[in-house]
């Protein structure tokens, strides 16, 4: 309980003093996963919704093999991007482990099975409650694609911060590319490991509490903005 | 309004699903003008034989649906109101603007068209409210405005009011007759008699998949030529 407490007032010291420290890490967190969930919704809201809509030969099997991969640990998919990325691997010469951009790109495999299924869900969804109509009205498919992706656009805004939510409090993944260096790779999830292993519980909390508030602020951030144009169903 | 699609000619055409013969063979002519009322009991056929004349079932190999201009073009010339009204989740004014929106029309023009149709359809007062939120009559004539910025030639509707309850049914009903005045072909499926009675220039009695009869209405509740028909209008169990 006493540690809880201090853990509170050390973030909140650490807060409004602007630790330089602190504010690092936060923006580096935010970077590498507001970068990585950019891409990985690039990549997994379309797919979502193409596999909602369309009927091909192997669908069947593409959805399974995406639903098994959002179970990917993230210790494994940081394991194998080490792999790739270290001097030996394929892509050694990039000189890209223990970047952040190595971690963007563990992020980004992680994130992508996890968007693309919340789409895919959602937007199977609107389809069958659409898909009478919109046949009925003679429209082409690129259009019933544009206007599912337009009518569920807070469904699958849902799906972006749901890959937020996970990639922003990753560590595991994160710790193996990135390697926790400070001032180059260290983010709020690795120093509080980092911190917890040296004893500092009441650190290891303060930026706890800062990465919950984090997450907080950017889900409410996303949710106001949204309502600005006039509410529908969430 | 000038037809160019009707008469349509149906020749042996048969539906079925997974073995099974839903409807069919089927074999009619829809004129160019009128307002037709297809009536049977429950599981007859009458969602199939409609969704096959609007193109949305897959035929049985054989059977034929002639139009009198190529298929495709005649499928953008119909409108379908189902039974079970479909809201977009967008405003009701968006709504009704979608079908124009997707047929080429700019979005200030549609949008203007539209809400003379919320007018005409008296929900002008909803027009910027999301269309989920709307009552079941405002939703179902919502669907109607929506079905008929287009001015279809023909226009099918399947039980629409069967989830409405006695005044949303009689203000829909005054808004079909309107459109029918106006020269819209209507073709609309009930099992409600006495709607049948309010609205029918002819009867189809359809019955496990076959159209049994096809006649004008006064003579179909005069004297219903088969003994299925005699039946469902004697408030019977048909089965
Ligand atoms: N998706 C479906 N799969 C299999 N059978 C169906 C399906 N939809 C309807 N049917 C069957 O087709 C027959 C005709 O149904 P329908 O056209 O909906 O009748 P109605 O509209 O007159 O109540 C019924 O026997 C019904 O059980
Ligand atoms: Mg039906």
């Amino acid at each position: 309980m006493n540690e809880l407490l201090a853990g509170l007032l050390e973030a909140g010291r650490l807060i409004v003093t602007f630790d330089a420290d602190l504010i690092e890490i936060s923006l580096r967190s935010l970077q590498v996963t507001l970068t990585a969930v950019a891409i990985a919704s690039g990549i997994g809201l379309p797919l979502g919704c193409w596999l909602a809509v369309r009927r091909f030969r192997y669908r069947r099997f593409v959805i399974a093999t995406l639903n098994a991969l959002m179970g990917l640990p993230p210790v494994v998919v940081g394991l194998i991007v080490y792999l790739m990325l270290s001097r030996a691997g394929p892509f050694g010469v990039f000189g890209l482990l223990f970047t952040p951009t190595a971690m963007i790109i563990a992020q980004v495999i992680i994130l992508t099975p996890l968007i693309a299924s919340i789409a895919h869900q959602a937007i199977r969804e609107l389809w069958a409650q659409y898909h009478d109509l919109l046949i009925s009205m003679n429209t082409t498919r690129w259009q019933r694609i544009l206007t599912l992706l337009w009518d569920g656009r807070r469904a699958l805004m849902t799906a972006s911060l749901a890959g937020f939510g996970r990639g922003i409090g990753e560590v595991g993944a994160i710790m193996i590319v990135g390697g926790n260096i400070d001032n180059a790779t260290r983010v709020l999830t690795t120093a509080i490991s980092l911190e917890t292993g040296k004893g500092n519980f009441s650190l290891a909390l303060a930026l706890g509490f800062v990465l919950i508030g984090l997450a907080v602020v950017v889900n409410l951030l996303i949710h106001t903005l949204s309502r600005t144009e006039v509410s529908g169903r969430w | 309004m000038v037809n160019e699609i009707l008469p349509l000619s149906v020749k042996d055409a048969v539906v079925r699903r997974r073995g099974k013969t839903l409807l069919g063979p089927v074999t009619t002519t829809v004129s160019e003008t009128g307002l037709s009322i297809v009536m049977g009991p429950n599981g007859a056929g009458k969602t199939t034989l409609l969704r096959l004349l609007h193109g949305m079932e897959r035929m049985a190999p054989g059977g034929t649906i002639d139009w009198q201009i190529p298929e495709e073009e005649a499928r953008a010339r119909q409108a379908f109101v189902f039974q079970a009204p479909i809201m977009m989740r967008r405003t009701a004014l968006d709504n009704v603007a979608y079908p124009l929106v997707t047929h080429g029309v700019s979005k200030s023009d549609a949008r203007q068209r539209a809400s003379e149709w919320l007018e005409r359809v008296g929900l002008s007062d909803s027009a910027q409210k999301q269309a989920t939120v709307l009552s079941g009559g405002e939703r179902q004539k919502l669907a109607l405005a929506r079905a008929l910025i287009r001015k279809p030639e023909i226009l099918f509707l399947d039980e629409p009011c069967a989830n409405l309850d006695g005044r949303a049914t009689r203000e829909f009903e005054t808004l079909l007759m309107q459109a029918f005045k106006d020269g819209t072909r209507v073709v609309m499926s009930t099992h409600d008699i006495g709607q049948a009675r309010r609205l029918a220039e002819d009867v189809w009695f359809i019955h496990h998949g076959h159209i049994l009869e096809q006649t004008p209405a006064e003579e179909f509740f005069a004297s219903p030529k088969t003994s299925e028909a005699r039946a469902f209008l004697n408030g019977d169990i048909v089965e």
